[in-house]
C-alpha cells in the first residue's frame, strides 16, 4: 500500500460498483432484498472496510464484487471488466471466516493450489509458495499439514494462498472473526506489512470498529434491511501503523466516528468514549 | 525403547491381558462347573479341535473368504460408481437415496433365499451377490455423502479460482471422499465377511465356513463348530485389519494420521 491518501487515487479504480441491488428469492414470499442502491468506488493501493451490523448484506456485497452471485440490477466491475471477467482471469484472491485450508493437502500444497488450477509447473509454483510462506512467517510449515497449526496459522496460510498467485486485489470476509483478540491484532499488524509489501488492493468485511479503523484507508458504514451505504470515512492513519497507533488520540476519534456513524447519530455530537472502545476491542 | 513404541504398547496390553484372562475364566469355568460339550466346550478343547482340522478349516476359510472378497470388491465398485451419479445429478439423488435407505433398514440378508432360487444349488454366484449388495450399500451411502457434503467455503475458495466442476471434483470433492470411503470399507470389509458366512446358512454347497459350523453343530460336534467360529472370527479381523493397511497406505498425511498422532 502506497501512502497516498486513498481519495487521491489517480483515475485507477480496482473495484467500481454501480446501481448495484440485490434481491435473494426475486418474486417469491421470501423474497429479500439484501442490498439497494450501492455506487462504491475502491481506488487501487486502496484499503476499504464494509462495516456493519449483521444483515446489512456487506458479505453479499463482497460476494457480488468476487462474482460468487450475480447482482439483481447494476453492474460490478473489477480492474476495470465486469466481475465474470475478472474472476475467470483470477484477478482476485479471496479469504473467508474459516481458513478453508484443504486437510490432505501440506500447508505448501495448499498455498500452490491457485497457482495450480493456473497451470504453473511443478517447480515455480512450489518456489512460489515457499516465497509467500516466508512472507506470512511460516517457512518452516511448509511440510506440515493444516490440523497441525493453530488458528492463527492456518489463517496465515490461507492469505499466503489467497495471494500466491500476485493477484492486484484481495478480498477478505471476517478472515480474523474466529480469532482470540491478541491473535487477532497481531494478524492485522501482519496484514498490513504484507499489502505493504505486495502492493495488494483490499476489501475487509468486518463487524469490529476497531478492526475497521486500524486497517483502512476507507471504512464504508452499512445499514441493514436492504443494505445500504451510509457513510464513508476517511482515515489517515499513516503507512506505518503499530501497537502504539491503537493508543493515539487520532485512534479513538475515528473508532468513535465510525460507531456515532453506525448509531446514524452526528459525530460532533459525542466524546470520544476511551472505555467503551477498550470493551469493543 | 522410544516413546511411540512404549505408547503402543501402552495402548495394546490392556485389551490383550483382558482377553487372557476372559480365556482363563472360561476354561476355569467349563472345568469347576462340568459344563458339558454340547453346553460349552473348554477353550483347550476348541485349541484342539482346532489344531486337528486345521486344514479343513483352512479350506472352508478360503471359500468364504473368497466369497467375501469378492463381493467386497464388486461391491465397492459399483457403490463408489453409483456415489458418482448421485453427487453428479440430483434427480438420481432424489430417486435413490430414499430406496437405498429403505433398503438398508430391512434384513436384506433374507434375499439370498430369492437368489439361491435363481442359480444352481452349487453356485458361489447367490453368496458372491448377497455381499455385494451388503457392501454396496454401505459404500454407496459414505462415499456418496463424502463427495456432496464439501463446506460452502471450499466451493466458493474453488469458484473464485474459476474452476470448473470437473476439477472441483477432481481436486475437492473426490479427496474429500476418500475418507468416506475408508470409513465405509472398515464396515463392510466385517461385514462382507460376516454376510457370506451367513448367506451359506440358506443352502447349497456346503463348504464354507458358516456351512461347517452348521453341521458340526448338527452332529454334535461342538469343539469342532467353535474351531470354525475362530476361523470365522480370523478372517473377519484379516479383513478388518487389511482396510485398516489399506487406509494407512492410501492416507499417508491425511486425517488417519491425525488419529494416530492424538491417539
Amino acid at each position: 500500500m502506497t501512502s497516498t491518501p486513498a481519495s487521491a487515487g489517480g483515475g485507477a479504480n480496482a473495484v467500481e460498483v454501480r446501481g448495484l441491488s440485490k434481491v435473494f428469492n426475486p418474486g417469491r414470499p421470501d423474497a429479500v432484498e439484501a442490498l439497494a442502491d450501492i455506487d462504491l468506488a475502491i481506488p487501487v493501493g486502496a484499503f476499504v472496510s464494509l462495516i456493519g451490523p449483521s444483515g446489512c448484506g456487506k458479505s453479499t456485497q463482497l460476494r457480488l464484487i468476487a462474482n460468487l452471485t450475480e447482482p439483481t440490477t447494476g453492474e460490478v466491475l473489477v480492474n476495470g471488466k465486469p466481475a465474470r471477467a475478472a474472476r475467470l482471469d483470477q484477478d482476485y484472491g479471496m479469504a473467508f471466516q474459516q481458513a478453508g485450508l484443504f486437510e490432505w493437502r501440506s500447508v505448501a500444497k495448499n498455498v500452490e493450489l491457485p497457482l495450480e488450477l493456473k497451470g504453473w509447473d511443478k517447480a515455480s509454483r512450489h518456489a512460489r509458495a515457499l516465497e509467500m510462506l516466508e512472507l506470512v512467517k511460516l517457512s518452516e510449515f511448509a511440510g506440515h499439514f493444516p490440523w497441525q497449526l493453530s488458528g492463527g496459522m492456518q489463517q496465515r496460510v490461507a492469505i499466503a494462498r489467497a495471494l500466491a498467485a500476485h493477484p492486484p486485489l484481495l478480498l477478505m470476509d471476517e478472515p480474523f472473526g474466529a480469532l482470540d483478540e491478541m491473535t487477532r491484532e497481531h494478524m492485522q499488524t501482519e496484514l498490513l506489512r504484507i499489502c505493504a509489501e505486495t502492493a495488494t488492493t483490499v476489501v475487509f468485511v468486518t463487524h469490529s470498529i476497531p478492526e475497521a479503523v486500524f486497517l483502512s484507508t476507507r471504512v464504508v458504514v452499512m445499514s441493514p434491511r436492504p443494505g445500504r451505504i451510509t457513510d464513508v470515512i476517511d482515515v489517515a492513519l499513516g503507512a506505518e501503523r503499530s501497537v502504539d497507533t491503537r493508543e493515539t488520540a487520532a485512534f479513538f476519534a475515528k473508532v468513535t466516528e465510525v460507531r456515532e456513524a453506525l448509531r446514524g447519530i452526528q459525530p460532533a455530537d459525542v466524546e470520544p468514549d476511551i472505555e467503551q472502545v477498550t470493551e469493543e476491542r | 525403547m522410544s516413546r511411540s513404541s512404549r505408547h503402543a504398547l501402552s495402548l495394546v496390553w490392556p485389551p490383550v491381558v483382558f482377553g487372557v484372562a476372559l480365556i482363563l475364566v472360561w476354561e476355569l469355568a467349563v472345568k469347576a462347573f462340568d459344563f458339558q460339550p454340547y453346553f460349552l466346550p473348554a477353550p483347550s478343547a476348541i485349541w484342539d479341535a482346532f489344531r486337528a482340522n486345521t486344514s479343513l478349516i483352512w479350506e472352508a476359510t478360503k471359500v468364504s473368504g473368497l466369497n467375501a472378497l469378492i463381493g467386497l470388491i464388486v461391491g465397492t465398485a459399483i457403490g463408489v460408481a453409483m456415489a458418482f451419479l448421485l453427487a453428479r445429478f440430483r434427480l438420481v439423488d432424489d430417486l435413490l437415496t430414499p430406496l437405498a435407505v429403505a433398503l438398508n433398514a430391512i434384513p436384506i440378508f433374507v434375499l439370498v433365499a430369492v437368489f439361491n432360487n435363481m442359480y444352481p444349488v452349487t453356485s458361489e454366484v447367490p453368496r458372491r451377490l448377497m455381499v455385494t449388495l451388503v457392501v454396496y450399500f454401505i459404500v454407496l451411502i459414505n462415499v456418496a455423502r463424502g463427495l456432496r457434503e464439501v463446506g460452502g467455503v471450499y466451493l466458493d475458495l474453488m469458484r473464485s479460482y474459476a474452476a470448473s466442476d470437473v476439477t472441483i471434483l477432481r481436486k475437492v470433492r473426490v479427496p474429500h471422499a476418500v475418507p468416506y470411503l475408508f470409513t465405509a470399507l472398515k464396515i463392510a470389509a466385517p461385514a462382507s465377511v460376516i454376510t457370506a458366512f451367513v448367506s451359506e446358512y440358506f443352502g447349497g454347497v456346503q463348504n464354507g465356513l458358516g456351512s461347517r459350523i452348521v453341521s458340526n453343530i448338527a452332529l454334535s460336534n461342538n469343539a469342532e463348530a467353535w474351531a470354525y467360529v475362530v476361523g470365522a472370527c480370523l478372517l473377519g479381523l484379516a479383513f478388518f485389519l487389511a482396510a485398516v493397511a489399506l487406509e494407512r497406505v492410501a492416507t499417508p498425511g491425511g486425517p488417519g494420521a491425525r488419529e494416530r498422532d492424538e491417539a
